[in-house]
């Protein structure tokens, strides 16, 4: 028999389950998107054109590349955190909220390893691929 | 819970401010806070906020993270691929997505910038709450503004 009342077994946890650790990963990738997406407008604006041949230069090199793969990760990562709680709050349907959190996990991680995928070939092949 | 929000869809405000209880005789106190429910409250730029960042969180969730796989995937592609990238992109009606888009994307930063200050504690007074709500909006749509009109008129003069 446990002496926890039923409000400290609950206390902290949340509609999600899982207490204050998603809110914490929601802030720290926002603060990761919020910085490389500054990043990415500043290069973007001094890169002497957009045509082809000049972006992959960029992302060839590991000022260009190395960000961008963060940027995939952090910019995915944070929309599979936040369509979880818009899930969360207005799926009541047990079984539809495992359905959508699913979609979003999958699809999200879909999304990044496509991403992530096409800046590694740049980063590898460059123009000469 | 059921029970309770059913309670809580029968409470209105009556014409002075008063609360009725629609269908039960239960007493209520009218002077006792309510669960914050979209048709009790009164309406204020803080709600408004509140639920432009998750509609603009999930639109650029869904549109953005499409169109970052679709830029660096034609890039990986090659000249062929990037160019009809561009042209899908730079098509004059394909504004219809991008100028959303940017809006999204400044008014998100704006309010998940807000809501930083609010997990620290602060901002809550009603008069600092309602005027920063109201200056991400605005905020927002400035920054769409002068996005836009250094695009399509700065970048050529």
């Amino acid at each position: 028999m446990t002496m926890e009342t039923p409000l400290a077994r609950v206390r902290g946890l949340g509609a999600a389950g899982a207490g204050a650790h998603h809110w914490w990963l929601e802030r720290s990738t926002s603060i990761a998107t919020l910085l490389l997406l500054v990043w990415l407008a500043v290069s973007l604006l001094r890169l002497p054109s957009l045509d082809h041949f000049t972006l992959v230069q960029w992302l060839s090199g590991p000022l260009g590349a190395v960000p961008m793969l963060l940027l995939v990760v952090s910019v995915f990562w944070h929309l599979k955190l936040g369509l979880q709680v818009v899930v969360e709050d207005y799926v009541h349907d047990e079984g539809g909220k495992l359905f959508w959190i699913l979609v979003i996990n999958f699809l999200s991680v879909l999304g990044a390893a496509l991403a992530l995928f096409a800046v590694l070939k740049i980063a590898f092949t460059g123009n000469a691929g | 819970m059921r029970g309770l929000q059913h309670a809580a869809f029968g409470l209105k405000a009556g014409p002075e401010g008063s609360l009725a209880l629609k269908g039960s005789s239960m007493h209520r106190n009218p002077s006792r806070p309510l669960s914050p429910h979209l048709t009790i409250w009164k309406w204020g730029p803080h709600m408004l906020v509140s639920i432009l960042h998750r509609v603009t969180g999930a639109g650029l969730a869904v549109a953005g993270g499409a169109a970052l796989v679709w830029w660096l995937l034609a890039i990986a592609d090659g000249p062929d691929a990037y160019a009809s990238f561009v042209e899908w992109t730079t098509w004059k009606w394909s504004l219809i997505v991008w100028i959303p888009l940017t809006w999204a994307l400044f008014q998100h930063t704006l309010s998940g910038l807000r809501h930083f200050v609010m997990d620290i504690g602060a901002g809550y007074e009603l008069p600092v709450n309602k005027f920063w709500a109201t200056m991400t909006v605005v905020g927002a749509v400035l920054l769409t503004a002068l996005l836009w009109a250094w695009i399509l008129f700065g970048r050529e003069a």
